[in-house]
């Protein structure tokens, strides 16, 4: 019962992976609360990689949970500076008001 | 099997309810700042998770990225930004039952995975860089990454540089009322240049010398102002009233 293993890791990424997507269904108008949805996936992929590390002994799998946190961290970055514009441009954030390219 | 002590898997069981529970918060808050609050105490917990499974290095640098900089910068975002967030969450029930749909069925296709997917027994003699005993996990991943990973970790350095000047050049306002020199402009003149002698403590005003305004800040264009007066901090006009 106190044994952790592979599939605990796996089951509590899982469980995150699920989470993230469920929170972009929910919040479909609030753009933060969707970065913050991609972040949490993107923590459960990194979870996904350090246990599959930690269980085959092979470092490799921190190297790449370091990539993913690399790109994650510019991912929100550029994504809130478009936040920011668009509500200096606009004075809303709302998914569905961004349709200024539809034809 | 990655740890076997009693004491680490209570708080592994500790550590990944309490990060659930907190992914379900930031996920459900009402408040966005509760939702970003609630993300950094799920990277706290997460991290432990890491610390469990023998990674310090990356539990420190999840803290320090994550926690220190990504959820400070959602904060600033989410507090700097004045958004009706009650009309955002207009529809909140209307999406919950999809979501749940789609979100279950992910579920059980991933624990279907977990449950009819084994390990192969050479897995263990494919490793590319397997974890030395001797020396500690900072060191370790230090030595691979900066030998055999060294054109990846300097990508990586290429994507986070292109980011921040992305990010700068994106919100970097040209603020209209700053008084710069514009080369062209001087260099275009065709004015005369021309010498005249100043009594001593004269103003500009005093001089008859005008600067023209500045042009007009451009404005959000929903966002309407009740009070439209413009002081005037401007020093167009004013006699030589002021020293």
């Amino acid at each position: 019962m106190l044994t952790i293993g592979l599939g605990h890791y796996l089951t509590v990424g899982a469980i995150l992976f699920v989470l993230g997507i469920f929170g972009i269904f929910l919040n479909r108008k609030n753009i933060i609360v969707i970065l913050m949805s991609v972040e949490l996936i993107l923590l459960s992929v990194n979870i996904n990689l350090v246990a599959f590390s930690a269980t085959l002994g092979d470092l490799t799998g921190q190297i790449f949970a370091m990539f993913i946190l690399t790109v994650a961290a510019a991912e929100a970055a550029i994504g809130l500076a478009i936040v920011v514009i668009y509500f200096r441009n606009r004075g809303s954030i709302e998914v569905e008001d961004v349709s200024t390219l539809k034809g | 099997m990655i740890t076997d002590s009693a004491i680490a898997g209570l708080a592994f069981y500790a550590f990944s309810a309490v990060l659930i529970a907190c992914a379900v918060m930031v996920v459900t808050s009402r408040n966005p700042v509760h939702s970003v609050l609630f993300l950094i105490l799920g990277f706290f917990n997460a991290a432990a998770l890491f610390l469990i499974a023998g990674a310090e290095f990356l539990a420190m640098i999840l803290v320090i990225v994550y926690v220190g900089a990504v959820a400070v910068l959602f904060l600033f975002v989410v507090m700097m930004l004045d958004i009706d967030f009650v009309r955002l969450r207009e529809g909140f029930q209307r999406y919950a039952p999809i979501g749940a749909v789609i979100g279950g069925i992910l579920f059980l296709e991933l624990i279907f995975v977990l449950v009819t997917w084994q390990s192969s027994g050479e897995a263990g003699g494919l490793r590319l860089n397997p974890t030395p005993s001797a020396v500690s996990n900072t060191q370790a991943i230090g030595q691979v990454l900066y030998t055999d990973y060294v054109l990846l970790f300097q990508g990586a350095g290429l994507v986070l540089l292109v980011a921040m000047i992305g990010a700068i050049v994106l919100t970097h306002r040209d603020r209209a009322r700053s008084r710069r020199q514009d080369i062209q402009a001087q260099i275009h003149r065709r004015t005369q240049i021309e010498m005249a002698s100043v009594p001593v403590g004269a103003s500009i005003g005093d001089m008859g010398i005008l600067r023209p305004l500045p042009p007009e800040e451009p404005k959000p264009k929903a966002v309407a102002h009740g009070h439209g007066g413009h002081a005037g901090h401007d020093d167009h006009g004013h006699g030589g009233g002021h020293h």
